[in-house]
């Protein structure tokens, strides 16, 4: 491959906002529930039914703009969309295209190169449609409308990104955001949060863009990593072939690890946008944003420089325990209760990250009250367990939120500092091993470890490490 | 006297005076559709059970105390374009053909709420889109004043049902004259609201930018009874104004002094019968006689309404017709291969030719590259015409003018030539566009013997300055 190709890539994000009614009706939202049960008239495209907008909907997606940095449109409107499809029961979405809420904002994401702004198109509100189940064995097709009316944004980037690093830091980016506002849980595996990746390739130093593709039906940022690869690698062939890449829509297989078009341009509908006379403009006034600004929540960035400075922190540490909003919560809450913040700070660091790791789990899965760490916390600190045994509790925190104060007692686990016990076991294990006795008397250090080892193992773990270590050296050297 | 000469506020004020049962009332409606329906056929389904069993509940509740309104017990008919839970609503159209609404529209709950007896769904031009009530999938309706000619449209059943006592009041809908011109046709009375006084919910929509629901009556004080049962204010419904004053019965009053009248000089122009201009001119001449001020003015851009409204109103029916195929109610086509077969097969079938030429309309004026030549075009039209009639109301209390060009035509002589019915709609679009109040009273009829309407119209939230004008003229009974 003589030439250089760079790749330009732009982000189509939708978020399923956190509220508690559908945009256009009063229906739970509640993910599940048996099919078509939280529907009504209006989500079911009944005749005669009429769209009435939730205003939290306003809301969150002002919070998300404000957050991104974007300009507000005060004066914004919904569109119809309008094309044929059974998910949908009006044959019509309801968007948001010529006046969208939010516009011209931008994020900072951070990569290995450094840091970078990534410009924000616009976001519009809009409404989700329903779900279609196809019976192969039945030979139909059945559609629950539970999720039809659920509100949405969609966050629209400008074409800033040229490799996967970037996209994925800047979805990451969104969603610790959006997390933190509280307008969704921002899944991707559930599906409250999606992204279309829209690619191209150029040659280097050209300013013009290459054809564009869309790719639909990523379900996580591995995929959309093995997407981005696949896709600039296909697009980069076409070129060097002496092919055009065409405009098309293509939906990823990650099983496959390949992608195919599902629509070219040429097929492209034309969706006859037009303003829904059902629904009055949105006006949003100056007090109303300023509302929503005060009321913003300490996002990652202060949340993060926060820790550094109030509990002295590590910056590396202080990223990864905001990197999510739920982990940073348990944080805080943690510390707040037992008063040792850089001992919280290490439980969620180091043995939570682990078996979150072990358990293929996310930081929002952190399912253990900070009271119970808390307490943990407090009975290493009081000498009441020692660290080895703390781990085995904490894993029955992590798992069953375990009151450790009790588990300690029901199992026994308090710390023996006996003396006189101690002495006793070790004189044993010592009169056991002559060879590690010798061992160590003719300068091989390393055998006292062996012995003190012996002594925790026979102590079931719950003897105090100190004093191990120091009858043992005073026995050994006595002799 | 029988029955059924009764106002619908004669009628209920002897139900509460228990002179008349409300189960006597509907009886004698239901004897009269009997009677009439072979020909005139205003009705799309007569509801006779349902009716005697809520007139039985509403007697009851009447003698108990706990309904005292004045429409209590008094048999409405109800246009088929607006939702009747349990009860079959087709809008006249054969994709709805089994279509049984699970919700009541908002203002027939209210009409419920205040005793109404609903007797069943009038007739109307398929989805309101025609102008004489021979669109209708289910056959047409027929003048009751001249069975060979049309009642009107769109709602021509409501209208005709009024018209030979096959109801006391019915309600219909209006999105460019749909209640003013069938009630001129038909020599009865109708109300077009300002936009958003009744709340839509549950009006199967046409053009929702325009339509309104409204009252169709005997007389002026039905219809402003009516009319003050029917408005609320309805968080259903976006677009629905909350407004203080709806007490539209305390202008049936007899005083027109000082009211100042002005005529549009654009509607006594080119087209216009010269019967219907002589009765409207002499119907302003009554007015002024009775201390109304009036006098003739430039109203500007009436040219322009007809294709803005066409424009606007085939949009929006593009768009709102579109759920209307096969998937979740109403007409599946029988065979078909595939989702878009069936799509296709499915609004074949199930539309008729005008309700297909408006989609098509629409559709077009939507599309990518057409759009701002247009409906936004149209939209910047809509809003100068509102101006103009801004601009008249600084001048005038009430806008005076004829209902339609001329009396009924002969059925079969309208849909042949659909730009020409367009255009019969001339003295009403624009009234629709801007949003204003207005109502049909009858003025005398023509030499073959076909009502007559005059039209007054009236800036937004003034309904009671042209029911105050149709009372005062009602009251010289030229009218009839």
């Amino acid at each position: 491959m003589s030439r250089q190709y760079e790749t330009v890539i732009g982000l189509e994000v939708h978020v399923e906002l956190a509220t508690k009614t559908k945009i256009f009706c009063g229906c739970s939202t509640e993910f599940g529930g048996e099919p078509n049960t939280h529907t009504c008239p209006v989500c079911t495209g009944m005749p005669g039914s009429l769209p009435v907008l939730n205003k939290q909907v306003v809301e969150y997606a002002l919070a998300v703009g404000l957050a991104a940095n974007c300009e507000i449109n005060q004066y914004c409107k919904f569109d119809r969309k309008n094309y044929f499809y059974p998910d949908n029961p009006q044959n019509y979405q309801i968007s948001q295209l010529y006046l969208p809420i939010c516009h011209d904002g931008w994020v900072e994401i951070e990569t290995g190169a450094g840091k970078k702004r990534i410009g924000i198109h616009e976001i519009h509100m809009e409404e989700d449609a329903g779900k279609l189940i196809h019976d192969e064995w039945e030979d139909c097709s059945l559609v629950d409308y539970n999720r039809s009316g659920v509100p949405l944004i969609e966050i629209v980037s400008e074409p800033d990104m040229r490799n996967a690093e970037e996209v994925i830091a800047y979805l990451d980016k969104l969603r610790m955001m959006i997390q933190y506002l509280g307008a969704s849980d921002c899944k991707l595996q559930e599906g409250s949060m999606r992204a279309d990746v829209n690619l191209s390739v150029r040659e280097v130093g050209s300013d013009a863009f290459g054809t564009r593709t869309e790719m639909k039906n990523l379900n996580s940022f591995k995929a959309i990593a093995r997407a981005i690869e696949g896709e600039r690698k296909r697009q980069i062939e076409r070129i060097e072939e002496g092919k055009k890449v065409i405009q098309e829509t293509r939906r990823w297989d990650d099983n496959k690890e390949s992608s195919y078009a599902m629509r070219s341009k040429e097929d492209a509908q034309d969706y006859r946008y037009f303003p829904d006379p059902d629904l009055m403009p949105v006006v949003i006034s100056h007090e109303w944003i300023e509302r929503v600004r005060s009321r913003q929540p300490e996002l990652q960035p202060e949340k993060m420089e926060r820790y550094e400075k109030e509990f002295q922190i590590p910056e590396y540490d202080a990223k990864i325990l905001t990197s999510s909003k739920h982990m940073a919560d348990v944080f805080e809450e943690t510390a707040a209760l037992c008063g040792r913040p850089k001992e919280a700070s290490n439980w969620l660091m180091v043995e939570t990250m682990r078996l979150l790791k072990e358990k293929e789990q996310d930081p929002e899965d952190i399912a253990f009250s900070p009271e119970n760490l808390a307490k943990l916390i407090r009975l290493v600190d009081k000498g009441t367990i020692n660290r080895t045994v703390a781990k085995t509790v904490f894993e029955e925190i992590f798992i069953h939120d375990v009151d450790p104060e009790q588990y300690v007692e029901e199992k026994g686990l308090r710390m023996v500092s006996d003396e006189g016990a101690l002495q006793k076991t070790i004189e044993e294990i010592i009169a056991a091993n002559p060879q590690s006795v010798e061992d160590y008397r003719s300068g091989k250090e390393k055998a006292m470890g062996y012995l003190v080892g012996q002594t925790m193992r026979a102590m079931k773990g719950k003897a105090d490490p100190g004093l191990v270590n120091k009858i043992v050296k005073e026995l050994l050297t006595k002799q | 006297m029988s029955i059924l000469e009764l106002s619908a506020l004669e009628l209920g004020k002897k139900i509460r005076k228990k002179e008349i049962s409300a189960v006597e009332a509907a009886e004698a409606v239901l004897k009269q559709i009997k009677e009439k329906e072979p020909v005139i056929h205003a009705y799309v389904t007569v509801d006779e059970e349902g009716a005697l069993k809520r007139a039985e509940k509403v007697q009851a509740m009447i003698e108990d105390g706990t309904l005292a309104n004045p429409l209590a017990g008094v048999p409405v008919a109800v246009k088929d374009n607006l939702c009747t839970k349990g009860l079959l609503t087709t809008c006249s159209s054969h994709i709805l053909y089994n279509f049984v609404p699970a919700y009541t529209a908002q203002a027939v709950e209210n009409l419920e709420r205040a005793g109404a007896v609903i007797i069943g769904k009038t007739n109307m031009d398929e989805f309101a889109m025609g102008s004489t009530t021979e669109t209708s999938a289910f056959g047409v309706t027929r003048n009751p004043w001249n069975p060979d000619h049309v009642p009107g449209g769109s709602s021509g059943g409501s209208c005709a049902a009024v018209a030979a006592d096959e109801c006391f009041y019915a309600l219909g809908s209006d999105t460019g004259g749909s209640i003013r011109q069938p009630s001129s046709f038909c020599g009865v009375t109708g109300i077009k609201p300002t936009y958003g006084t009744v709340s839509r919910y549950g009006l199967i929509a046409y053009g929702s930018s325009l339509d309104q629901i409204g009252p169709i009556g005997k007389n002026v004080s039905d219809c402003a009874a009516v009319l003050e049962t029917i408005a609320s204010y309805d968080k259903k419904d976006s677009t629905s104004v909350p407004r203080k004053d709806l007490h539209f019965t305390e202008a049936l009053a007899d005083d027109v002094k000082g009211m100042k009248i002005g005529i549009p000089r654009d509607y006594l122009g080119e087209g216009l019968d010269e019967e219907v201009k002589a009765a409207v001119l002499k119907a302003a001449k009554v007015l002024e006689e009775k201390g109304a001020i009036v006098e003739e003015f430039d109203l500007s851009l009436t040219e322009y309404a007809i294709p803005a409204y066409y424009v606007i109103a085939s949009a929006e029916a593009s768009s709102n017709l579109s759920r209307f195929d096969g998937v979740k109610y109403g007409l599946r086509a029988k065979e078909y291969e595939g989702l878009h077969q069936m799509y296709k097969r499915s609004r074949s079938e199930g539309f008729g030719p005008e309700v297909k030429r408006r989609i098509m309309l629409g559709s077009f004026v939507l599309s990518s590259g057409y759009y701002d030549a247009y409906y936004l075009k149209a939209l910047r039209t809509k809003a100068l015409i509102k101006q103009a009639f801004d601009k008249a109301f600084q001048q005038y209390d009430v806008i005076l003018g004829p209902a339609a060009p001329s009396t009924a035509p002969r059925l079969g002589e309208s849909l042949g030539d659909p730009l020409k019915m367009y255009l019969g709609d001339i003295y009403t679009v624009s009234v629709n566009l801007a949003g204003l109040p207005a109502m049909t009273v009858p003025c005398g009829r023509d030499s073959k013997g076909l009502p007559i309407g005059l039209q007054l119209m009236g800036d937004c939230f003034e309904e009671k300055k042209i029911i105050r004008a149709a009372y005062a003229w009602e009251q010289t009974g030229e009218g009839r």
